[in-house]
């Protein structure tokens, strides 16, 4: 072990399952078909609110293929859940339009989505309310907010602050909800083998769906197996599991046969979560040389009335910018819809495009270029802790983006340039996420043939986590990648924790280094000598993540956009998208790459196109398949580029690194918004920016 | 699951004759829009008679000087065909405009024509419609309705015909070739389209088995200088919310003739009648082109949530037909 091996993370290996995914090899959840295996169809509640009253069952088991047909009058028992959600067939009550109220299990799929489409099912309606308003009656103060902040903050007296500020900014920004939709949908295959159980399921963390399974079922969580090699995205939607990952379970259970149940991308809008809508009202008190005295920040939100989810929205306004007086509050409102959940950067993804639209504003209103407002407000600690940044390189970002962008000559004059028959603007906005990391646990092994084997329950949503793993245990091997395997995607490997947060890579990664330190030392200590069989060493990261030093961590980036806006019919097209982010060491170029861009092209997306549409008659997220719910195409996406400024951070992890799977999309949308005003005068502020809100 | 018989014929004939014998078969074409349908349990035929092979794929001259559409030729091949790019531009661009490249290469143009609106109700069985389900209801009229109808629609449906193809055709005023069970004839466009009315279960004057065979395009001289501008949400793959076919013949810098035609704002591709003869006569100038718009528009009577598409469809037509003007 004293040959010198080039360092592996920093370089930009391949994905080191390509060639699986490429040639097929690569299985999904529901690719997997044990022998005998049935197919769950679920039914869906066509009311918004009350109870079923019957199933007629006897009529569903007479249709062709059935096995069974179950509803609340005659599923298994389950333990109480931690999140209600989870308590499918527990109840007759009917808490949202799609919740799930029965199931057929068949011998086939059509046979089984035929039975589940004639089965009838009788209801007592009560009458529903689903819409969001600022003014509702309902509205709480939740005690935390996700994951688990205070809902409110305050510091100093900002409404005195806000009355004797020279220059003032008032508006209220809207959110639509908005859904996942990851190019895989859900999908579990169950499978019971006496009192165990084996699920291949669509996941973010296989250690949080077997915790999770285990406990409604009432067992030991050895006695839970999830399967999970390959995950075709999750953007928060497969970070916990819903109710059909039960479900499945639930019905292998019931008719002793392995089942298949798949979620439609229909199903989907209701059933699997999806980001709150909001509405925020922003108030910023400021210099007239646009240093800032007060902000406040107040976020309205939904949840369902089975589980409160309170999204974090305001918290990124509360490390931001530096102001004395400041307060950041949350707000929430329990209606008859399905329950909002993680979206890509929960919190910071609409609060941003809320707070940094109103920078712009406040930066117009002080004659002040947008980039230099920002910087003029940069503070020296974290202003709501006082806590010493670990890195914060907004300023770098923000000036390298300048240059690359070519902003230094920009006129802020809206509403003056035309090309063709487009008027053209650009704009800029901060972006920001913290950098987290969670316990977990690796092992790694040293094989005979002089090869390595690092396991770990972690899970490659399409990241390129499998690859960043293995570049970061080459380098604590001090070997090359191709030596080094990892097994991930099972929860009978090391528990993990999930893909989510940003925090995969620097929590998988601590562990997969420890393990493989640990190993090595072991080697060492062996003088070289491997035993048969191989030698292994294990890690878990619990007691180094609870003693580490107290800093606030966060990534930052500039996002910069370049807008037309058609004259005629208001139609707004990207034409350039440039960011720059400073998110520690980057540890693979290509994979992170990937994951800035299409977090910037969800953002556009988003700032765009995206809006789930609640019927208010029915209830229920109207617009449910992709000919409705637009998502950003090839022609929406126009010249995008990432670019990071070099961050060293000691504070972080071993690597050095700071997640990047969501801070792209925090703030393309205000940096969008922006440039839509830059182009036209006109302040949109409530997304997506169609052309039915510039049209004249 | 839900048995279906599938059968394949080989002339218009025998294809009338098959869906006489059983009432709830249904024409298959390239299957883009019945097949979606099926899935979604909106209409569930009993058989499908596939009629790709009947109708013809070509595409040829007229005697009179105008070209016949095969109905089975694919959207992909019709907006590629030299003929019909340099003489009816609108319409290869429509069709080029619609879908995605996959889509094209399946779509037929006689099932083009049939396509059903993509109107959100219509399309979810578990909700009233009273196209999907006569006298169920029309949520939509108080329900979500952007992209809907804003001229023509009736209290028992506000929905849109979704093809940008039939806006051309309309435009063009084509004439679609039928096989009936009382034999063949021809229903000029427009006029295959229905407004809705009290019967919006019934797209178009198509009686039970009639066949599209064909799609004949007059010759039509000033259609060489035409035009197709489609405004949506999204750059690609996205239906409409108002389109304009137009077509201007010009001499001297007053228009001869015209055709307009409008889509994304009614029942059936909107032929501007209102507007073509405001025009006729006219000089060729933005002033004119608003006069006429307006004149057109003036009848629009658009929905809480879609007034926007008044003035966006007035902005459309004078800017095509100011670009048609500055086309050289």
């Amino acid at each position: 072990m004293t040959t010198t091996v080039p360092s592996s993370v920093g370089s930009a290996l391949d994905r080191v399952e390509s060639p699986d995914k490429v040639t097929g090899h690569a299985r999904y959840a529901f690719e997997h078909s044990p022998r005998d295996v049935a197919y769950a169809v679920p039914v869906q509640a066509t009311i918004a609110r009350g109870e079923v009253r019957t199933v007629d069952v006897d009529a569903v088991l007479k249709c062709p293929g059935v096995i069974a047909a179950i509803w609340y009058a005659n599923a298994p028992k389950l333990a109480p859940a931690d999140n209600p959600e989870l308590s499918v067939l527990q109840s007759p009550r009917v808490s949202y339009r799609g919740q799930y109220v029965a199931l057929v299990v068949a011998e086939t799929l059509q046979d089984a989505r035929e039975a589940a489409r004639t089965m009838k099912v009788e209801y007592a309606t009560e009458q529903h309310d689903v819409e969001l308003r600022a003014d509702h009656p309902g509205m709480y103060r939740p005690n935390r907010v996700n994951p688990n902040f205070p809902a409110d903050v305050e510091q100093g007296d900002p409404d005195a602050a806000l009355a004797g500020a020279p220059v003032v900014v008032d508006a209220t920004y809207t959110t639509p909800a908005e859904h996942q939709n990851p190019m895989e949908p859900h999908a579990t295959v169950a499978e019971w083998d006496g009192d165990g159980l084996t699920l291949h399921d669509s996941n973010q963390g296989s250690s949080v769906v077997r915790d999770t399974v285990a406990s409604l079922f009432g067992m030991p969580p050895a006695n839970v197996r999830v399967i999970s090699p390959h995950v075709g995205g999750g953007f928060g939607s497969k970070g916990t599991p819903h109710p059909h990952v039960i479900l499945a379970a639930l019905a292998a259970k019931q008719t002793g046969r392995p089942v298949k149940l798949a979620v439609t991308r229909q199903q989907m809008f209701a059933v699997t979560g999806y980001r709150t809508p909001t509405i925020q009202r922003v108030r910023l008190g400021a210099d007239a040389d646009g240093r800032l005295r007060a902000i406040v920040h107040e976020a309205f939100e939904q949840s369902s009335t089975l589980r409160e989810f309170a999204e974090q929205t305001t918290t990124p306004t509360r490390m931001m910018y530096a102001a004395p007086d400041r307060r950041t509050t949350h707000r929430l409102v329990r209606l008859d819809v399905p329950t909002p959940s993680w979206m890509r950067a929960p919190g910071e993804t609409p609060g941003m495009f809320a707070l940094e639209s109103a920078m712009d504003e406040l930066a117009i209103a002080c004659e002040l270029d947008p980039v230099e407002l920002r910087i003029r407000n940069e503070p020296d600690a974290d202003p709501e802790s006082g806590l010493p940044f670990s890195s914060r390189n907004l300023v770098a970002c923000l000036r390298d983006g300048v240059r690359r962008f070519g902003w230094t000559d920009r006129d802020p004059t809206p509403g003056v340039r035309r090309r063709g028959r487009w008027l053209v603007g650009t704009g800029v906005a901060s972006s920001t996420y913290p950098a987290y990391r969670s316990p977990s646990q690796a092992s790694a092994r040293a094989e005979q043939d002089g090869r390595f084997t690092v396991r770990i329950a972690a899970s490659d949503i399409g990241t390129g986590a499998r690859t960043v793993l293995t570049q970061i245990a080459a380098d604590a091997l001090r070997t090359s990648a191709d030596r080094v395997q990892v097994e991930i995607g099972d929860s009978s490997l090391p528990t993990a924790s999930l893909a989510g947060g940003s925090m995969g890579t620097a929590s998988w990664g601590t562990a997969v280094v420890r393990a493989c330190e640990a190993l090595v030392d072991e080697l060492d200590r062996r003088g070289g000598d491997l035993p048969a069989g191989g030698v292994e060493a294990s890690a878990d990261t619990t007691e180094e993540i609870k003693g580490r030093q107290r800093f606030a961590r966060h990534a930052f980036g500039a996002q910069f956009a370049e807008v037309g806006v058609d004259t005629d019919t208001g139609e707004t097209r990207m034409l350039r998208l440039l960011g720059v982010f400073a998110a520690g060491r980057i540890v693979n170029p290509k994979t992170a790459r990937s994951q800035f861009i299409g977090g910037m092209t969800m953002g556009l997306s988003m700032a765009l196109l995206e809006e789930s549409v609640m019927d208010r008659e029915f209830g229920d997220y109207l617009n449910h398949d992709f000919a409705q719910y637009h998502i950003a195409t090839c022609a929406d996406v126009p010249d995008i580029e990432a670019f990071w400024v070099e961050e060293e951070d000691p504070h972080l992890n071993p690597m050095g690194s700071k997640g990047i799977g969501e801070i792209g999309i925090v703030g393309t949308a205000a940096a969008v918004a922006n440039a839509v005003h830059h182009a036209t005068g006109v302040r949109i502020r409530d997304l997506p920016i169609r052309l039915d809100k510039l049209v004249r | 699951m839900r048995p279906f018989a599938y059968q394949r014929v080989t002339d218009a004939q025998a294809a009338v004759a098959a869906l006489g014998e059983r009432p709830d078969a249904m024409y298959l074409g390239g299957g883009t829009n019945l097949v979606d349908l099926m899935r979604l349990g909106v209409v569930s035929p009993d058989a499908l008679v596939d009629v790709t092979r009947v109708a013809s794929g070509t595409i040829e001259d007229t005697a009179g000087g105008g070209l016949l559409i095969g109905a089975g030729v694919r959207n992909s091949d019709l907006a590629a065909h030299p003929t019909v790019r340099r003489r009816y531009p609108m319409l290869a661009e429509a069709v080029l405009s619609g879908a995605s490249g996959q889509i094209r290469n399946m779509a037929t143009v006689g099932g083009n024509l049939l396509q059903r609106t993509r109107c959100s109700y219509f399309q979810d069985v578990s909700k009233p419609c009273n196209k999907r389900q006569p006298g169920s209801g029309c949520p939509a009229v108080e329900g979500d309705h952007r992209n809907l109808a804003i001229i023509g629609h009736s209290t028992a449906c506000v929905a849109t015909h979704p093809s940008d193809m039939a806006v051309a055709l309309a435009a063009l005023g084509a004439t679609v070739h039928v096989e009936g069970r009382n034999g063949a004839r021809q229903v000029p466009m427009p006029g295959l389209h229905r407004l809705p009315g009290d019967e919006p279960d019934r797209d178009t004057v198509l009686e039970p088995g009639d066949l599209i065979t064909a799609v004949e395009l007059p010759a039509l001289p000033f259609t060489t200088r035409s035009k197709y501008r489609k405004v949506r949400d999204r750059a690609s793959f996205a239906f409409a919310v108002v389109s304009v076919a137009v077509a201007l013949d010009m001499s001297d810098g007053v228009v001869r003739d015209c055709r307009i035609a409008l889509g994304g704002i009614a029942h059936v591709p909107w032929r501007a009648e209102l507007a073509e003869e405001a025009l006729r006569g006219a000089p060729a100038t933005a002033a004119e082109f608003a006069r006429a718009a307006d004149a057109e528009l003036a009848q629009a009577r658009p929905l809480p949530e879609n007034g926007f598409k008044v003035p966006l469809a007035r902005n459309v037509l004078i800017r095509t037909l100011t670009d048609l003007v500055e086309t050289p």
